[in-house]
């Protein structure tokens, strides 16, 4: 039997139907967006751990030149370290069946047993490669993908010189190639980047490397001094050619998904706690204005001795059941939306089970939370709802004081129509409730913005650095440092115009107790390809003495130009200078430093020997171009910079229209919630007021113009607001993926804030023109009769 | 529930004629307000025909019944119904922004004697004041028409007369056919024509052969 006080509930929010929607929308949207958000990083979260430490990822990285074996049982011996494997990992340029350009093949020597040691592979199709056949290799899943192969196909491939054929008989998944990126590159490039295993002895073969490695993974105690094993490492590793060992933070793989899972989180927590705020805001200004006008309800009820608390718990009620609706309708999208989110992540980061699974502690928590959020946002109406003293609620309400607005009174008051003069007095009499509902408005503008940086950031990027910066089309770079003649041989290829060789060198810098370390690139001094620019996008001079560091590097060792650094060389004779910052340079990826080749020869005590080059293509004859570069020896491996660039925009494209229109609806249901709602209840308060009008001989257009002017200033407010809060959720954004392996640049476009403005001003109209329809069938006779 | 069919009115003829000042009596539920309502366009009868200087009310469109409550009814209302957001003279401007050819607004609130209180808001007036700001608001345009609403029904004696001595003098002034509702039988007696109504019905139309003075009337 249901309680007589149960069923006035209920047909209460039977006659606000569309009101409660508004509002179950706004929570269900920050819910969706919790549990989309938590659950899947959760699960992300325990497929990788689980991976990681099933196929024993490897907590300690390191390369060399060559090192004998016996080494390797040195590093064994360390204290903390609980597993070595030792490696021979080579990048080979390949000939892909279908692709015009080179792709680059990181080809990884498999141990002769399977199943052991570490950074373990897992077999998806196929069967593992025979030692004893020449050729055979385990090719990366997302390569194989990308590139549509089958098993049995084969690449050619130029191994230390030699050209060779690789023929596919497995498709295989590591933890180290969780997401397939190349060191020194922005973004993933599957179809022209690919992992390989070969068997350890025919590596060795190839890369004369018998009883020798190149590469070593190291996995630690637990409990293990990271920190203490690096440097012992590198102690037994330095004569070798080692730079230095990484740990899993500057591992690109790990450290890409760390940053993902990084992000998942922030706006798991984020963006709900916007939405719950402007749900929170939205049932409280609901509800107060029910309390209001139940005032004579709430005082009979308590004449018939209903206690504070059950009429309190009463209205709260309303709230509580509106917010479990919208949990409710939240955690069904969430779990919806996170599927998605997940098959997406599965297209990018590549896990051998990716099993999605609905985890009810977050489900538990996002249902919580929103009841809370209720409770918050009910809560000043309810108290004002017990605190009602039976006998002053039966009285009628004393009209409402207004005064002249300061608008007004600094003497514009002449010149604004009386209709005018309402709104304004309106919406001086509840400042704060007009504020709250404009910065409600300006969150939906504000989601919006962020939606719009997303892709001006990432175009700025790409054309800051990949077109104004960095003007070649492709780089190439030498298996081992060569002789200057080979510019020449560059120069002859078909369809190359410009040829800007350069020197790499591995150094770690230091000042202060700040080091780093990173690579030396000594270029031309005179440069048209790979130029260096500062904030304002004009050229950085590479002066004959001196280093020029990218913005980042220079941060992570606090120098400006002027100041000096001391330089360690990490390989060869491991020399060191102190060398002053000339410059500073604008960089969205890595952390280089730069100097004059010539300088750097001259510090390294060597001849003109280059590392890489830069090269300027025509591209009518590209195809000719990438034809030769498979098959050139000295050549370890070519990027192709538009190709990868393109590659990219396909992918966020296709994934950016189903963001966007997950934006653009999120920011509407905010936009529509506010406005709707602070429009019904304006209509509610002054329905009399507009009835009255009406009566006189006032038009409904001229009737609503007064409501909607309202709503209107709200919305002209909200957007410049908006336009606040969404640049600062951006700077935060920036400061958050802020990392030494990219940054995203501050950068807006107009037209994005005019998109945001757009979509906020439509959302405002339609919730507008819903409150006209009703303002249209107001009941005059009806109004008039009652005394409020 | 469905929406129950009540009769208000049943066979209710009446002709007010130019200049008049009628009161209507009746109990409440005897149809007053339906009539009233339905004379000043905010109401359409089912069946039946009103008829105001050859326009038919009854097949108006609801821009006409606008334009008409515009132009040429002033109502009256029992709650006064005053914006609480403007003062006395933009209540009253809210009319003569719109109207054709309306009096100034101050012309307006001196006809009711409020001059001097153009410049408060309603929380700041008396009921009686509140509902004097309501006459003036309602012939500030030259309705040809004035139509009110029980607009002493929430006053005391002292202050109800205030108020009925505004609308008479409009009346005799102005010559604005006017109709009073009310319950109370002895604001009859200042009019030119008394309808009594029951049950829907006009039970009596009586003309007063003279009329009382207002300072007469006690209640």
């Amino acid at each position: 039997m249901m309680r007589a006080l149960d069923r006035k509930l209920i047909r209460e929010l039977g006659q606000s139907k569309a009101q409660s929607l508004a509002i179950v929308l706004v929570i269900a949207s920050g819910v969706a967006v919790f549990v989309m958000s938590l659950n899947t990083l959760g699960f992300l979260r325990a497929t990788r751990d689980a991976y990681y430490d099933r196929y024993r990822f490897g907590h300690l990285f390191a390369s060399v030149r060559r090192a004998p074996m016996s080494e390797s049982e040195r590093l064994a011996e360390i204290s903390g370290v609980a597993a070595v494997q030792a490696r021979v990992v080579s990048d080979v340029t390949l000939d892909v069946p279908g692709l015009a350009e080179p792709a680059v093949g990181r080809l990884i020597s498999l141990p002769e047993q399977s199943g052991v040691g570490l950074n373990r592979v897992h077999l998806r199709r196929g069967r593992m490669p025979d030692p004893d056949r020449a050729g055979e290799v385990l090719v990366s899943d997302a390569f194989f993908e990308a590139n549509s192969l089958a098993l049995g196909d084969t690449i050619e491939a130029v191994l230390n010189g030699r050209l060779q054929t690789l023929r596919i008989v497995g498709v295989a998944l590591s933890p180290e190639y969780v997401i397939q990126i190349r060191g020194g590159d922005l973004l993933p490039d599957e179809k022209r980047f690919g992992v390989f295993w070969m068997p350890r002895r025919q590596m060795e073969a190839a890369f004369n490397m018998e009883g020798a490695f190149n590469d070593v993974s190291l996995r630690l105690l637990r409990g293990a001094n990271a920190d203490e094993v690096v440097d012992r490492v590198d102690a037994v590793l330095k004569p070798y050619g080692s730079v230095g060992a990484i740990d899993r933070d500057q591992h690109l793989s790990a450290r890409f998904l760390a940053d993902e899972l990084k992000q998942l989180r922030a706006t798991g927590l984020v963006a709900p706690a916007v939405f719950l705020c402007v749900a929170a805001f939205l049932l409280n200004i609901v509800l107060s204005r029910r309390i209001h006008t139940h005032r004579s309800i709430i005082a009979t009820l308590k004449a018939f001795g209903y206690t504070n608390i059950e009429i309190g718990w009463h209205y709260l009620e309303s709230s509580l059941l509106v917010s479990s609706l919208g949990a409710l309708a939240g955690v069904v999208a969430g779990l919806w939306m996170g599927n998605g989110l997940a098959r997406l992540y599965s297209e990018f980061y590549r896990f051998p089970t990716f099993v999605y699974r609905p985890d009810y502690r977050v489900i538990i928590a996002a249902v919580v939370i929103s009841l809370l959020a209720a409770v918050v946002g009910s809560l000043r109406s309810v108290r004002a709802a017990t605190r009602l003293a039976p006998a002053e609620a039966m009285q009628p309400i004393a009209p409402p004081i207004y005064r002249r607005s300061w608008l007004e009174r600094l003497g514009i008051h002449a010149w604004l129509p009386v209709t005018a003069r309402m709104i304004l007095r309106g919406l001086q009499r509840r400042p704060v409730g007009a504020l709250f509902s404009s910065i409600g408005i300006a969150f939906s503008v504000a989601v919006m913005v962020m939606t719009g940086f997303f892709a001006d950031a990432l175009d700025h990027l790409i054309e800051f650095q990949y077109a104004v910066a960095q003007r070649h089309d492709v780089q190439v770079l030498f298996r081992e440092v060569t002789s200057p003649r080979v510019r020449h041989d560059l120069r002859n290829l078909p369809g190359v115009n410009q040829v800007e060789p350069f020197r790499a060198i591995g150094v770690n810098l230091r000042h202060g107790h700040r080091d780093h370390r990173t690579s030396i690139l000594g270029l031309e001094p005179n440069r048209q390809l790979y130029r260096l620019l500062n904030t304002e996008a004009k050229p950085v001079r590479l002066p004959p003495s001196g280093v020029v560091l990218s913005d980042k590097l220079a941060d992570l060792l606090g120098v400006v130009p002027g100041n000096d650094i001391t330089v360690e060389v990490l390989e060869g004779e491991e020399l060191v200078y102190q060398l002053p910052v000339a410059g500073v340079a604008k960089e969205y990826a890595g952390t280089n430093a730069y100097m004059d080749r010539y300088e750097l020869h001259r510090l390294m005590k060597e001849t003109d020997v280059l590392s890489g080059a830069f090269l300027a293509v025509d591209p009518s004859h590209r195809v000719e171009l990438y034809r030769q570069l498979k098959q050139t020896p000295q050549v370890s491996s070519v990027s192709i910079k538009s190709a990868s660039i393109q590659q990219f925009r396909d992918t966020i494209a296709a994934n950016q229209m189903t963001m966007q229109s997950f934006t653009v609806f999120f920011a509407a249901v905010i936009a529509v919630g506010v406005v709707y709602n602070t429009a019904r209840i304006s209509l509610e308060e002054r329905s009399r007021e507009l009835a009255t009008l009406r009566v006189i001989g006032f038009t409904r257009g001229e009737v609503s113009a007064i409501l909607l002017g309202e709503l209107s200033i709200l919305t002209v407010v909200a957007i410049p607001l908006g336009f606040c809060i969404g640049f600062g959720f951006c700077a935060a954004m920036v400061i958050g993926f802020d990392s030494e392996l990219y940054r995203i640049p501050l950068v807006i476009h107009p037209a994005s804030y005019a998109r945001a403005a757009l979509v906020t001003i439509a959302a405002s109209l339609v919730s507008g023109l819903l409150v006209r329809h009703r303002l249209d069938r107001l009941d005059l006779v009806e109004v008039l009769k009652s005394r409020e | 529930m469905g929406e129950v069919d009540v009769q208000a009115l049943r066979g209710v003829d009446l002709d007010l004629y130019a200049g008049e000042f009628t009161v209507m009596l009746g109990p409440s539920g005897s149809g007053k307000s339906t009539l009233l309502n339905i004379l000043g366009g905010l109401d359409v009868p089912t069946t039946g025909k009103v008829i105001y200087r050859g326009m038919e009310l009854t097949t108006a469109s609801q821009l006409q019944l606008t334009y008409f409550r515009r132009e040429c009814v002033g109502f009256v209302f029992q709650f006064y119904n005053l914006i609480p957001s403007l003062t006395a003279l933009e209540n009253v401007s809210l009319v003569t922004d719109v109207a054709k050819d309306p009096m100034s607004a101050l012309e307006a609130l001196e006809l009711v004697n409020l001059q001097d209180r153009k410049d408060h808001f309603p929380s700041q007036l008396s009921g009686g004041q509140q509902q004097r700001v309501a006459i003036a608001r309602a012939i500030a345009k030259r309705p040809d028409v004035l139509l009110c609403d029980e607009p002493t029904g929430a006053l005391d004696a002292s202050t109800g007369i205030t108020v009925l001595e505004a609308i008479t003098r409009i009346n005799r002034e102005l010559g604005t056919t006017t109709a009073v509702i009310t319950h109370n039988a002895t604001i009859g007696q200042i009019a030119d024509r008394v309808v009594t109504m029951r049950d829907g019905r006009i039970a009596e139309d009586i003309r007063n052969a003279d009329r009382a003075d207002l300072q007469e009337l006690r209640w």
